[in-house]
């Protein structure tokens, strides 16, 4: 039986806790002391660990299933926009237009009644339920119909790209009622707390963390357990597992489903500290990023996962900041360092360094 | 000045009456009046001007009714004035002698106004009807079917009976039949205009003949309204053929972006995310192409895209290459891999461009041989449009052939349907395999420069078709060169009709729904491949 909590696992978990206790104390620092965190950082790390969570999110479909989603940024937007939506009905009233109904883009767009699928979103468990809903929702009729008729590898991430792209199209049109290229923003305040508030963004952060680490918990219980042994079986060899009488398109379209869940959740965490959700998410780039986040971290790992993310991100904040021509170079860069160099990605490297023990790291096919 | 309909009448009166009293005057004579006397007198004098025939008659003309026309005080000289209040320039209209720039207050105006202008502009009609050049006789007469006036029947039916070039007398004769329609002239020959018109195309039979639809005689409303319906038939009918045309159109531009994938995707199995930057490249090399002609030997612009064609298809080839032996070589069997190297490819190639040409769109020019328009019944096709439906059949039909009757072509199947047994019998597969992206990656050059004509030349071009071609590949059917030019045409055609009603956006993402549906059911494509290769 192996321990749900091994030592990466712990180590991480630990750190993460470290962080999250320590980040808030350190923005109560005076401002002259050498250890004080400027507020403002804390909405950046809290949108940090939403990337990480998303990683784990592709991780535990790509590196336990094999299934390479080139459109996992679809499902954090679609949770980032059911959280949006009711940021953007909390403004009620206070909008540039004071319509108490209607979300200004709508007053802007000459819309006299709210569309539908906006209603309940003015409760925020709805709002909530639906983050994680509708990417569940989607990603299980689309896993549903594609892993029934077997459509696997390459062909899955490319129709999983054109099923990003298409949203991204949808989102942009204004008529679809979702504030078109704008997206949704402006947000006030979430349960009555105000959003720009210091006391606020740290819950919010904390809140992030602890949804980063339950999921990673949450992941690592299902690849533990025989149904996550039967998805590395269907990665390593999906007709052998159905000779064996496994159902895997089953088992592939849990784990799509409860991927994209985490991804919605991810999302949602994210506009609130980011402040903005917008079509852009959906740009079949922006997925494939993510695929470099756990491919350097190191697929399969889920702790490796969330480090690459970070590192990535951390990397490219700082990149386009200091030299923003580097920033694309150095991410191609990553991507051919990762494949060529890194099959296994850092946390590979580093199992590598490390004295051998009697058992060597599992090797992970394409 | 009041407009005043009946001196105006009487003027023209005088205008068709005066030649005969006075045709021995030449234009200097009648220029010399002009200054003196009212409108009215200014438009007889006009008209007898038309009259002269005289070839520097239409610049005089041109310059009373932009204004320009001006006397200058010193010595009585006319002279056609432009330039800014501070920075006049004169020419003498009747030497065409140029008097360089000339005081503000060294002229006298010759005074038009709104009556006049029409005046003038009859006249000018008139006399271009007549004009010895072709192309502005034919000006002329659309001119004057555009803008019908009862008072150019005449003028009409005379030069109508003088043209001997058929194109121009048709739209003589469509002129005439606008300006009976304008006339007070007999129903009879009103009908038979209606019917001159029915024939024309169907946006002309529109703008001429909507204003009668409520005439006052039953038999001519009746006529005309048979005619807008027939034309309006005739135009939802065209329409469609030029749906049709748009959509081969879109279909071969997605055909020749997706043929390169077609090839390195379909029959080598490599995913190639930098595609759509070869594509770029490609428009790239044309644009730096057309740089370098246009510094050093603009003359030869016309030739810039046969230069960059080959040059294309070479330097892009060699970027393939670089990227097989560099990356592509190291995953083969890792699909995914495969994916994510080249992905980064894509992103250094990008920025490179971006860091060397800037992120803005760069200008292509069209060559003239290109450039144009052609009509046929009601719908247009453009020059680049055509070149590049041809273009794209001849890169699919030449790969076509290559592929079936070349030693290479040989060898590049055998290499990928069975690689260990082509390498026992000595082929060099490493060296195919090398080649075979090239021959992918110089197509995907060749695209780019055919694309550099229809489309913004950015660092962003190759985002827009990377996901289109790769979908084309997939939804033919990979490893199947039919398949991928029966998906591009039929994606192409869908979409455009699709277009009308739903709108562009929606239109493509109706297609995308669809094909994603589509692999769901059919996971190989339209045509799949059989037999073990495809258990890839």
């Amino acid at each position: 039986m192996t321990r749900l909590i091994d030592l990466r696992l712990g180590l991480f978990l630990a750190a993460l806790f470290a962080v999250t206790v320590l980040a808030p104390l350190a923005t109560t620092l005076p401002s002259t002391s050498a250890l004080n965190l400027p507020s403002y950082l804390i909405p950046l790390m809290g949108k940090y660990l939403c990337y990480a969570l998303l990683a784990v999110a592709l991780d535990l479909c790509w590196g336990y299933a094999g299934i390479l989603s080139l459109g996992h940024g679809a499902f954090f937007a679609l949770g980032g926009y059911a959280m949006g939506m009711h940021l953007m009905r909390e403004i009620g009233a206070r909008g540039v237009y004071a319509n108490p109904e209607l979300p200004d883009f709508m007053v802007f767009l000459g819309w006299t009644e709210l569309p539908w699928f906006w209603y309940g979103f003015d409760m925020f468990w709805f709002a909530a339920v639906m983050a994680l809903a509708v990417p569940g929702l989607l990603a299980f009729v689309f896993g549903w119909f594609a892993f029934r008729s077997r459509v696997s590898g390459v062909y899955l991430s490319i129709i999983t790209q054109a099923l990003t792209f298409a949203l991204l199209l949808a989102f942009f049109r204004n008529d679809m009622g979702f504030g078109g290229n704008n997206g949704l923003t402006d947000f006030r305040d979430v349960l009555g707390f105000s959003l720009s508030a210091p006391s606020t963004r740290i819950a919010l952060f904390v809140l992030t963390a602890v949804a980063l680490a339950g999921c990673m918990l949450l992941a690592r219980a299902i690849t533990i357990s025989k149904a996550g042994k039967v998805l590395v079986a269907v990665r390593d060899a999906e007709s052998r597992t159905r000779f064996l009488g496994y159902r895997v398109e089953s088992y592939s379209v849990f784990v799509f489903t409860v991927s994209a869940m985490m991804a919605g959740l991810a999302g949602a965490l994210y506009v609130p500290q980011v402040g903005i959700i917008n079509p852009g998410e959906f740009a079949p780039a922006n997925s494939i990023e993510i695929v470099v986040w756990v491919a350097l971290g190191g697929r399969g790992t889920l702790v490796g996962a969330a480090i690459g993310a970070l590192v990535v991100v951390a990397l490219k904040s700082w990149l386009t900041a200091t030299f923003p021509d580097l920033w694309l170079f150095a991410l191609g860069g990553l991507f051919i360092l990762v494949t060529l160099a890194l099959p296994n990605g850092l946390l590979g490297l580093v199992d590598r360094l490390k004295p051998r023990k009697a058992k060597p790291a599992t090797e992970v096919p394409a | 000045m009041p407009f005043r309909p009946l001196t105006l009448i009487a003027a023209l009166c005088l205008a068709v009456v005066l030649p005969f009293l006075a045709s021995a005057q030449t234009l200097d004579a009648l220029i010399a009046r002009l200054p003196d006397g009212n409108f009215n007198d200014r438009a007889a004098i006009v008209a007898q001007i038309a009259e002269t025939g005289d070839p520097r008659a239409a610049q005089v003309l041109d310059a009373l009714l932009e204004g320009e026309l001006e006397q200058r005080t010193a010595d009585g000289r006319f002279v056609r004035v432009t330039g800014s209040r501070n920075n006049q320039t004169a020419v003498d209209v009747l030497t065409g002698e140029d008097l360089g720039p000339v005081a503000r207050r060294s002229t006298e105006a010759v005074r038009v106004n709104n009556a006049l202008r029409r005046s003038i502009r009859t006249a000018l009609g008139v006399l271009t009807l007549m004009d010895p050049d072709p192309a502005r006789r034919l000006a002329a007469a659309e001119a004057a079917l555009r803008s019908p006036s009862a008072d150019q029947v005449d003028a009409l039916a005379e030069a109508m009976a003088a043209e001997t070039n058929a194109n121009i007398r048709t739209a003589q004769t469509r002129a005439h039949a606008a300006a009976v329609l304008a006339s007070d002239l007999p129903v009879e020959q009103k009908l038979d205009a209606v019917a001159v018109i029915g024939a024309a195309n169907a946006q002309i039979v529109q703008q001429t003949l909507n204003a009668y639809r409520n005439a006052a005689e039953p038999e001519l409303a009746a006529a005309v309204g048979e005619a807008l319906a027939a034309a309006e038939a005739r135009q939802r009918l065209w329409s469609q053929a030029q749906n049709l045309w748009f959509g081969l159109s879109l279909g071969s531009v997605l055909l020749l972006a997706a043929i390169g994938l077609a090839i390195t995707f379909g029959v080598m199995g490599v995913i190639n995310l930098a595609h759509g930057e070869l594509v770029m490249l490609g428009a790239y090399t044309t644009y730096t192409v057309q740089q370098i002609i246009r510094t050093n030997a603009p003359e030869y612009f016309g030739y810039s895209l046969a230069i960059a064609i080959p040059l294309a298809f070479l330097l892009v080839g060699a970027v393939g290459v670089l990227i097989e032996r560099g990356i592509v070589r190291h995953l083969y069997g890792r699909p995914l891999e495969t994916l994510l190297g080249t992905w980064g490819v894509s992103l250094i190639l990008q920025q490179a461009v971006r860091s060397i040409y800037g992120p803005t769109n760069r200008e292509v020019g069209t060559p003239d041989w290109m450039s144009g328009a052609w009509q046929i019944g009601e719908m247009t096709l453009t020059g680049p449009r055509i070149a590049i439906v041809i273009f794209s059949l001849v890169v699919f039909f030449g790969l076509l052939l290559l592929m079936k009757y070349s030693a290479f072509g040989l060898q590049m199947r055998a290499v990928t349907q069975n690689r260990p047994m082509a390498a026992n019998l000595g082929i060099r597969t490493g060296y195919v395999d090398a080649l075979t992206f090239g021959l992918g990656a110089g197509i995907a050059g060749l695209a780019g420069v055919a694309l550099s004509q229809i489309d913004n030349v950015s660092p962003n071009l190759g985002q827009g078709y990377i996901i289109d071609s790769f979908l084309v590949v997939v939804f033919g059917g990979v490893g199947n060169l039919w398949g991928t030019f029966a998906a591009a045409l039929s994606l192409g055609v869908a979409n455009k009709f699709l277009e009308p009603w739903a709108g562009a956006v929606l239109g493509k993402i109706v297609i995308l729904v669809f094909i994603i549906l589509f692999i769901q059911k059919r996971p190989r494509g339209l045509f799949p491949q059989r037999g073990r290769a495809a258990e890839g």
